[in-house]
């Protein structure tokens, strides 16, 4: 009765077969890579089959890989069967230059907010999402702030001034 | 006579609304924290409810990528500020999963000890809160003093209150004192008449009762689509425990139930976490009991290469100098590679998505926050209900901004 891993796998092979690559198991959690436009296919089968059963939405959030061309930006999804207790990742990569991604807001509630939330800071774009504004950032901003583009201040720089700061002393 | 019908109705064509737009946040006494919510009411009737989010965000996941690995656990602190042990344990374990690091038995249970009482802190304040809300101020005077106990714990073990920082990668900075076992002891014996008299005031009140039952119910369904997770998705009736369903910290060695409700409503969330007081109550006693047959000694693993070597030896001894600089330089190896790994918050799931290229900080940390999950559901939760309504509505949801925002 119990799920395993190499069963997901096998089942999702099946059914997709050449759309889904990059099967590991970092951790003991299943990972995969779905091919861009079948994001949704995937969940929705993965959500209604009556053996795989993940139609829990643990959460959304996307990683920025500058190096890698034309698939910079992959948007990772957990999901979790809770009846078998077993999670699941699943990854999709899209360019940054056109970040199209369909939304899985009609599948979980959930996945509004995130959805929100990974627009705000990496820029991904949603296709259907209801209501795809910034969540947790002023509207007013223009630039996607988790994007590695936006280095945080180096603290080796030299060029600052400490007085500045009250504690005396210049470079 | 005056006709009310026309008196109160709009004329045919007014560019008037029937509704009234109230802002009831971000700085309202009621929401306990910045919480903005937009508010169509017709009457005292809630018409629909837009929330607004993002207050203090303070982008903890773009300075984690800045940061080693040991300096990331103060900025987890200020996730669920109410629990904040939990949130470094959750982040300590994510990393110790990456590192391969098996922490000693001894470790685990202290760490177990601190959880349940950051839990029960967290719960504490959630339900005598919900009184408050309700207009009893009593049974928040009693349990609070327990949760100033609970804080003089932490004092002891690490030396701060709210934002603790406690443990560091592999185990605890210090061991527990004589004193801070004393103070546990003195929790064990004394909260349990406490929490028990705060049921007792509020549990079968009528006013209480009134004002909870019914309001902010949602169905096992709709709380799964919405990622319910911790206390407020087993009020729905779904037994879902992290702490149960993957063992951390070994939770398996412990014996403890999980309790449910049925309507999902703030009633049942208030009843699920007194019910889980008890439970933690039980595990801390468990816990103490099996300390007893561990050697006392024992507060962190064995790894040079991550946990800070004691100043005695840093001074005397070349590797311990060695291991001192590059951990305190934030040089001390990290593998690459990508874990996903999940506590039971004291208000949800609590997970910590890491992604490392074997750089001194990570790639990438995401924060899973319950509280910014499930709060989408407010708006539902509320709508068509009173105005008072969604006030305890929303404390018994147990948001916490810090977490929401991150």
């Amino acid at each position: 009765m119990s799920l395993t891993n190499e069963r997901i796998q096998q089942r999702l092979t099946e059914k997709f077969g050449d759309v889904l690559t990059g099967f590991e198991e970092p951790f003991g959690l299943l990972t995969l890579t779905a091919q861009k436009d079948y994001n949704l296919k995937v969940m929705q089968f993965l959500f209604d089959d009556e053996e795989l059963r993940f139609r829990f939405l643990t959460d959304i959030t996307a990683v920025h890989y500058p190096d890698r061309k034309n698939e910079e930006l992959a948007v990772v999804y957990h999901l979790h069967n809770l009846q078998d207790n077993i999670r699941l990742r699943l990854k999709v990569f899209t360019p940054v230059a056109k970040p199209d991604v369909f939304t899985a807001t009609k599948l979980y509630e959930s996945a509004n907010w995130m959805e929100r939330e990974t627009y705000d800071f990496f820029g991904i774009n949603f296709v259907g999402h209801p209501n795809l504004i910034r969540v947790l950032n002023v509207d007013e901003m223009t630039y996607f702030p988790m994007r590695k583009e936006f280095p945080l201040e180096d603290s080796m720089r030299i060029d600052k001034d400490d007085e500045m700061f009250g504690r005396g002393g210049t470079f | 006579m005056l006709d009310q019908k026309q008196h109160i109705k709009l004329p045919e064509g007014s560019l008037e609304k029937d509704t009234t737009t109230l802002n009831l946040g971000p700085t309202h006494p009621a929401t306990h924290g910045v919480f903005q919510n937009i508010l169509e009411i017709d009457g005292e009737r809630i018409v629909s409810a837009v929330s607004t989010v993002g207050y203090i965000h303070r982008a903890f996941e773009k300075i984690a990528e800045r940061r080693p690995y040991y300096q990331i656990t103060p900025l987890t602190d200020r996730l669920n500020y109410c629990s904040a042990p939990i949130n470094n344990m959750g982040w300590l374990l994510t990393v110790e999963k990456l590192l391969g690091i098996e922490t000693p038995k001894r470790v685990d249970y202290l760490r177990v000890i601190i959880m349940e009482l950051a839990r029960i802190a967290d719960h504490l304040i959630c339900s005598s809160v919900m009184g408050v809300d309700t207009g009893a101020l009593t049974g928040f005077v009693y349990v609070m003093t327990y949760r100033e106990l609970i804080y003089e714990i932490y004092e002891e073990i690490c030396g701060s209150r709210l934002t603790t920082n406690i443990g560091r990668i592999g185990g605890f900075e210090r061991n527990f004192t004589p004193a801070a076992f004393a103070k546990i002891e003195r929790f064990l014996a004394e909260y349990p008449a406490v929490l028990k008299e705060f049921e007792t005031l509020l549990t079968r009140n009528r006013i209480f009762m009134e004002r909870t039952q019914g309001v902010g119910g949602i169905s096992a369904e709709r709380a799964l689509s919405y990622g319910f997770t911790g206390p407020n998705l087993r009020a729905a009736g779904v037994d879902y425990d992290v702490r149960v369903a993957n063992p951390y910290c070994s939770y398996q060695d412990f014996d403890f139930s999980i309790p449910v409700g049925t309507t999902g409503d703030s009633y049942d969330r208030f009843q699920v976490r007194n019910a889980e007081m008890w439970e933690s109550i039980s595990i801390i006693r468990q816990a103490m009991d099996k300390l007893k047959s561990l050697p006392d000694d024992v507060y962190h693993a064995d790894i040079p290469a991550y946990y800070l070597p004691a100043k005695q030896d840093v001074y005397t001894k070349m590797e311990a100098l060695i291991y001192h600089f590059k951990i305190v330089m934030g040089e001390a190896d990290i593998l690459p590679g990508e874990v996903y790994n999940a506590v039971e918050g004291a208000n949800g799931e609590l997970g910590f998505y890491l992604i490392s290229d074997g750089g001194r900080s990570p790639y990438r940390l995401h924060f899973r926050r319950p509280c910014f999950i499930y709060y989408q559901a407010y708006a539902e939760l509320v709508k068509g209900g009173m105005l008072s309504d969604a006030i305890v509505c929303m404390s018994s949801l147990n948001l916490i901004a810090g977490e929401l925002d991150a």
